[in-house]
């Protein structure tokens, strides 16, 4: 089990709604993933068009549990404002916190997420905040009064992975209590199972799934990659060595004389 | 009148922010609202009157990652 805000999960994977092919692949997808929590964003709606109404009715039908964003943000101000009517919107006080610096890497503003973090929390949000590996924006952040930390792999939508494994091994060394959750730039199965060899208690995907040949298979293999990550991680993980070390007993090999040992 | 919704110019007579959501068709709606780059709650709309230039948001769910 896993927890999250003071909520229990058996899953670990945090999955994103958009960019499926059709609602019915989203669906699909959803179930095949085992997610228990989806994230969803807000947009402005057309009195002529009404594509939000539509999609709450599939999002309702989901059954998950939803965790609204503030994506496209790029001022401490707008994240709040949307961080406030997500609330009212969804019914939820959770908020994925992102403040966006930058359209190309779209890499957090970690100074407007920290102010964003401050007001919201105060407000009785519960943020999970879309950062970086950086330690101090971290401490900045739980002193505002995030209990999670969803750090990003590589920039959103990469599908590069873990580009900096040393600082994310870092920040689960320095913050072991805290639940750590890698957000964006997960591209591949093994690069979630990796993120949870490491010890991060959960992943949040979107694109690897969504755009995948078979988003409902990928789904699958996600899954299943993450539980494998965090079975290792349960288990413990040999450490690993330069020279070569013999898995199959020495003693008693046919043939062995002793001067082949010297 | 004449405000920014959603970004595009508009011309509306409804006097606060409750009755432009009405007269979009937004009284059922599942819509939040902002008035000016603030929140506003759908419960404070009737008493958000609204002004010439007003810049007014009314957002609802959509797919996020």
């Amino acid at each position: 089990m896993f927890e999250l805000c003071g909520t229990q999960f058996t899953s670990r994977l945090l999955l994103g709604t958009a960019q499926y092919a059709s609602p019915d692949v989203l669906r699909r997808a959803v179930e095949a993933s085992g997610a228990e929590i989806v994230t969803v964003s807000l947009r402005r709606e057309s009195a002529r068009v009404r594509t939000g109404q539509g999609f709450w009715a599939l999002i309702e039908q989901l059954g998950r549990r939803v965790l609204p964003n503030t994506a496209g943000c790029h001022t401490a101000k707008e994240a709040i404002a949307t961080a406030q009517m997500a609330r009212e919107l969804f019914g939820t006080n959770w908020i994925k916190l992102e403040v966006i610096a930058n359209d190309d890497t779209l890499q957090p503003d970690l100074f407007g997420l920290v102010e964003a973090a401050a007001v919201l929390s105060a407000e009785g949000f519960e943020v999970l905040p879309y950062t970086t590996e950086d330690l101090s924006a971290a401490e900045r952040l739980i002193a505002a009064g995030c209990t999670v930390l969803m750090p990003w792999a590589s920039p959103i939508g990469s599908a590069r992975g873990l580009a900096n494994k040393t600082a994310l091994r870092s920040l689960r060394a320095y913050f072991p209590d805290t639940p750590l959750i890698i957000d964006a730039g997960i591209g591949a199965p093994s690069h979630a199972a990796e993120a949870m060899e490491m010890g991060y208690d959960a992943v949040l995907l979107n694109t690897a799934i969504a755009k995948a040949g078979d988003p409902v298979k990928m789904a699958q293999g996600f899954a299943k990659a993450i539980e494998a990550g965090r079975l290792a991680f349960e288990a413990g993980l040999v450490e690993p060595r330069d020279m070569a070390s013999p898995s199959t007993p020495v003693a008693g090999t046919p043939f062995f004389k002793i001067d082949h040992a010297s | 009148m004449q405000i920014l919704l959603n970004g595009e110019r508009f011309v509306t007579d409804a006097s606060n922010l409750d009755e432009l959501c009405a007269a979009l068709g937004f009284a059922e709606a599942k819509v939040a609202t902002a008035l000016n780059g603030s929140f506003v709650a759908a419960s404070a709309r009737p008493a958000t009157t609204l002004a010439e230039a007003d810049e007014v948001e009314i957002v609802a769910p959509r797919q996020g990652g």
